[in-house]
């Protein structure tokens, strides 16, 4: 038996996060008053291993732990981006969470192993190391929507979460152990390699994509595979469904790139066709469902179906006959997608969070009510993510919608296109009705709005950042697409 | 030709305005968010004026270029620049913002900062659609300019706002994202341009170049709007407040026939002949059915909103006849009625502070108590209603005298608009302004202040002076439509 010590250096921030978090669970049972100290570990937690990551940023590929592991550039730029959404998260809920007596300790401590989950699933380069990411995240949000423990709704919520994610973690499962049954190992470029030689028995792998599809569309939330979400994000307190909705979007499309691209990508136009069935079913169903809710959480959580049913559709643009020289243009569409798509949900749940106080939670749509007679700055930020969600110019959601356009138009799928924006006009309409609420309609309330200055300063940045990244895409863009170009 | 960028001045500035109206804070301070307002308006309308001065009437290219790379990622790029037809525009929109900016001055008492914002946004965004040669920079303009338009209607409107408004939204939110994807196709067929005059030189076949209209065509018809997808205006006019209506009628509604000018007609051509019969057929329907629809409304905005349909039926008739003198006249009808509307609204408007009815049948022998304003608004009654000597009688005519020659008897449907409109607006005038004083409320109405009117003078020396002297509008077309004549000739098959 021969030991190699592994080069630790490429997953030098996960272990820094692995480190963190028992000094978070050490000083969370040890200090006298934990929240603060806690909150502050874990910012600093998020900012050392953004500041870590930046460090060993090199632009090379390079594998660890007997290759189960990778580090390349989208890793590093997903991650980037998932400690900021984390960040922004936390420091959303943090007043929120105060006001409620919620065990801060627990919330703080799994959200950086929600966070360290994420982080494994978006640099993992084998399909179990995938899903012991995977495991990681969901168990943790599991735990996190059950915070609020004498809460049935929220309860609930967890039950369902749980029971729904386990059957889905085990069709990943399932569909892993097909692949490996035919393909003789788990290693992403193995797989891919087997797929490519025609070694394995195609019909098993076949069996086993359709399984991790499954998988994969219900971390996605995308209809058939979306049950969960709309009671999810209703009956978890906001502070969580606002984490729910934002970075682990990330990780999940992180997921997709390495299972999908980087694993089968052999199979491109099988899972291709899979995806665009799924696709088009979640901007349809998510765009009609949502006009029916008056609920903001369930009528955000409809959304975010048909939001990630139309990055999907960056992902089915990608092989065009055999030809993969769309691929670029058409993943780095996606994941321009994703990522504006998490910027905006932060503000919207942000702006949820902000309306809401020690007994009062503002989540029905007549909370909105002549918000901008109570304060017209945080109505014109909700405003403009509406705007942006609806896909008007100039916010950055219309140069997501915009560059997924192309991406499919490129494509030849000019019909899924056109259904595509016929739904964004229905989608529209829901947006329109709270910027209507927001501005057309009498207040029902009139306590004005307290929020710490940090939250409120770090909100207008939010909707700052989504009309700056209207009005400028260009740098997110080419960021977008050069972190994908060694990956592919 | 300097090198100052006019054209980015005349959309940035009332922007940069805009926000800072906006800024200017809560209505306690009501009046520095109308003079920040008005200051803007009017350097607006100063930037824009070198544009006519320092243009080039003997050329059709464009002018006062600008250039620069916005999202090389898709080769999008920041190119402005002007010819002879979207000139004339720029200088209406920043003229009509100036008037609106003083038609609101005193009525609007309620989040003012936010209504001068919205108007002075909207102006620059406005400018943005008639300046851009990049399709997506033109639909970025196009798109965003419906927001603050369904701010002012929402917020300011009146009873039934809140349908209006997201009616106004969702019909051109509607027709617009059709037109993104043909944009993205062309982009695609042009090898990666997005450059308006590079599409004009594209070759297409005839079932493309016919999708691609008909996706062109069902945006700017909700925006212009044609029969039958008018329906969102009279709801959109009767619900706004005047400034609302007056830059919906002078302004966004040349949108739409713009943008078949620069879009359909040079991009499609060959297409364009093949459905000019259907454009020719609703134009006529919209100039005859929707006249006599505007003869039995009993509500002066509505009346003033079904004649605005009408008149553009005549807009789009004037373009798809395919001669100078039909473009031309469309054009010149544009203008004047920008200026005509505009009145029209603003005299409504006048009579609505103090009454606080829109309703004819609550008015009556008005011209006792108001002899000044009844003087100002029958000269915009007559106009139009097409009189000569107005700017109304202009475009008609030559549209007419197109349609004419194209067609005896669809210049004769055409002419009809001048009986039509003659007897809706000068039934109406006489119902509203002549007869005995018809109650009590009409008898306390005081005659217009000195702010309207001004601006109501300023509006009808405009009107005069177009109808007496037009070629300094028609000089500078001149060699844009040519131009544009040329390109529709060709087949690009």
């Amino acid at each position: 038996m021969n030991f190699v010590i592994p080069d630790f250096y490429p997953a030098a921030a996960e272990l820094f996060v692995v480190a963190m978090s028992f000094v978070i669970l050490l000083a969370g049972t040890f200090t006298k008053q934990p929240r603060n100290v806690v909150y502050a570990l874990s910012q600093t937690t998020l900012i050392g291993a953004a500041a870590i990551t930046l460090f060993t940023m090199d632009g090379q590929v390079s594998f660890t732990f007997s290759n189960m592991y990778v580090d390349d550039l989208m890793g590093d730029f997903l991650k980037l981006v998932v400690y900021f959404a984390v960040a922004i998260a936390l420091l959303y809920s943090r007043s929120y969470m105060n006001d409620r007596k919620i065990e801060t300790t627990e919330y703080y401590v799994l959200a950086i192993f929600a966070t360290l989950g994420m982080m494994v699933m978006i640099t993992a380069n084998h399909f179990l190391t995938i899903y012991l990411g995977l495991e990681l995240l969901s168990l943790a949000l599991y735990a996190m929507v059950a915070l609020l423990r004498d809460s049935a709704r929220a309860t609930e919520a967890a039950m369902k979460y749980f029971v729904l994610g386990a059957l889905a973690s085990g069709l990943l499962l399932y569909g892993i152990s097909m692949l490996y049954g035919a393909a003789g190992t788990l290693e992403i470029s193995g797989v891919a390699q087997a797929i490519y030689q025609q070694a394995g028995n195609k019909t098993v792998l076949l069996f086993g994509l359709v399984f991790v599809v499954a998988g994969l569309a219900f971390k996605l939330g995308v209809v058939p595979f979306h049950m969960w979400i709309p009671d999810v994000y209703q009956g978890a307190p906001t502070s969580i469904t606002l984490f729910i909705a934002s970075a682990p979007k990330l990780a999940a499309f992180a997921m997709a790139m390495r299972l999908l691209v980087n694993g089968l990508f052999e199979f491109a136009e099988q899972w291709q066709s899979m995806l665009m069935v799924l696709a088009v079913l979640s901007i349809v169903l998510g765009n009609l469902a949502a006009i029916a809710q008056s609920n903001l959480k369930r009528m955000l959580g409809y959304s975010g179906i048909s939001h990630m049913g139309f990055m999907l559709l960056g992902l089915v643009s990608g092989v065009v006959g055999g030809d993969r020289h769309f691929a670029l243009n058409a993943y780095s569409s996606a994941m321009f997608y994703v990522v504006s798509y998490v910027l905006m949900s932060l503000a919207s749940f942000g702006v949820l969070l902000l309306l809401s106080r020690a007994g009062f939670e503002a989540e029905a749509l007549d909370d909105f009510k002549g918000l901008n007679k109570r304060n017209s700055w945080f109505a014109g930020v909700m405003a403009m993510v509406m705007f942006s969600m609806a896909g008007i110019p100039f916010f950055v959601g219309f140069f997501a919608k915009f560059s997924v356009l192309q991406a499919v138009v490129a494509a030849g799928y000019i019909w899924v296109a056109i259904l595509a924006v016929v739904m964004s006009l229905i989608g529209a309409f829901y947006y329109l009705r709270v910027v209507k609420i927001m501005f057309f309609d009498e207040p029902l309330d009139a306590t004005p709005i307290s929020a710490p200055a940090d939250m409120r300063a770090l909100l207008s940045l939010n909707g700052i950042a989504i009309a700056v990244l209207g009005l400028a895409p260009q740098a997110l863009m080419s960021l977008c697409a050069y972190s994908l170009l060694g990956s592919l | 030709m300097t090198g100052i960028p006019f054209l980015s001045l005349a959309i940035w500035v009332p922007i940069v305005g805009g926000l800072l109206a906006l800024a200017s804070g809560s209505d306690r301070n009501a009046s520095v968010a109308r003079f920040v307002a008005l200051f803007f308006a009017l350097a607006g309308l100063a930037v824009s004026i070198p544009l006519y001065t320092g243009f080039d009437v003997t050329t059709s290219s464009m002018q006062f270029v600008e250039a620069y790379p916005w999202i090389p990622r898709f080769n999008i790029n920041y190119v402005l620049g002007v010819d002879g037809i979207s000139v004339l525009f720029v200088l209406l929109n920043s003229f009509i913002t100036v008037i609106v900016v003083v038609a609101g001055w005193e009525v609007i008492q309620e989040k003012v900062a936010q209504y001068m914002a919205a108007f002075l946004i909207m102006s620059g965004l406005i400018n943005g659609i008639f300046s851009a040669l990049d399709g997506v920079l033109f639909y970025v303009f196009f798109e965003a300019s419906l927001i603050p338009l369904f701010i002012i209607i929402g917020v300011w409107g009146g009873a039934n706002r809140v349908y209006a408004a997201i009616k106004f939204f969702l019909y051109t939110l509607a027709g617009s994202l059709l037109m993104l994807i043909a944009l993205l196709y062309l982009f695609m067929e042009s090898g990666g341009s997005f450059n308006i005059l590079d599409w004009h030189q594209l070759k297409l076949g005839m079932d493309v170049q016919s999708l691609i209209f008909l996706a062109f065509l069902v945006s700017f018809a909700v925006k212009v709007p044609m029969f039958p997808v008018h329906t969102w205006l009279p709801d959109a006019h009767v619900e706004a407040p005047t400034g609302g209506s007056i830059v919906l009628a002078a302004i966004a509604l040349k949108l739409g026939a713009y943008g078949f000018l620069r879009f359909a007609l040079p991009i499609a051509p060959d297409a364009s002949h093949a459905f000019a019969p259907l454009i020719i057929t609703l134009s006529l329907i919209a100039v005859i059915y929707i006249g006599f629809v505007a003869l039995v409304q009993t509500d002066m905005k509505k009346l003033v909103a079904y004649s605005s349909i009408s008149h553009m039926g005549f807009v789009t008739l004037g373009f798809f006849i395919f001669n100078p003198l039909g473009i031309e006249g469309a054009i010149v009808q544009m203008i004047s009625h920008g200026f005509v509307s505009a009145a029209m609204f603003a005299s409504i408007g006048v009579l609505y502070d103090r009454m606080h009815s829109r309703q004819i049948s609550d008015y009556g022998g008005v011209v006792n108590v108001m002899p000044k304003f009844a003087a100002l608004f029958m000269l915009f009654a007559m106009a139009n209603s097409g009189l000569p000597a107005t700017s109304g009688f202009v475009g008609e005519f030559m549209v007419a005298l197109g349609a004419v020659k194209f067609n005896f008897w669809i210049g004769f449907g055409a002419a009809t608009t001048l009986i039509l409109g003659a007897a809706y607006t000068l039934w109406m005038y006489k119902r509203v302004v002549f007869g005995a004083v018809a109650n009590h409320h009409v008898a306390e109405l005081t005659d217009i202040n000195n702010r309207e009117f001004v601006f109501l003078a300023i509006l009808a020396v405009c009107v005069l002076a177009m109808g007496i002297y037009p070629f300094p509008v028609t000089e500078v077309m001149h060699a844009s439509v040519n131009e544009l004549l040329k390109h529709v000739a060709v087949s690009k098959l």
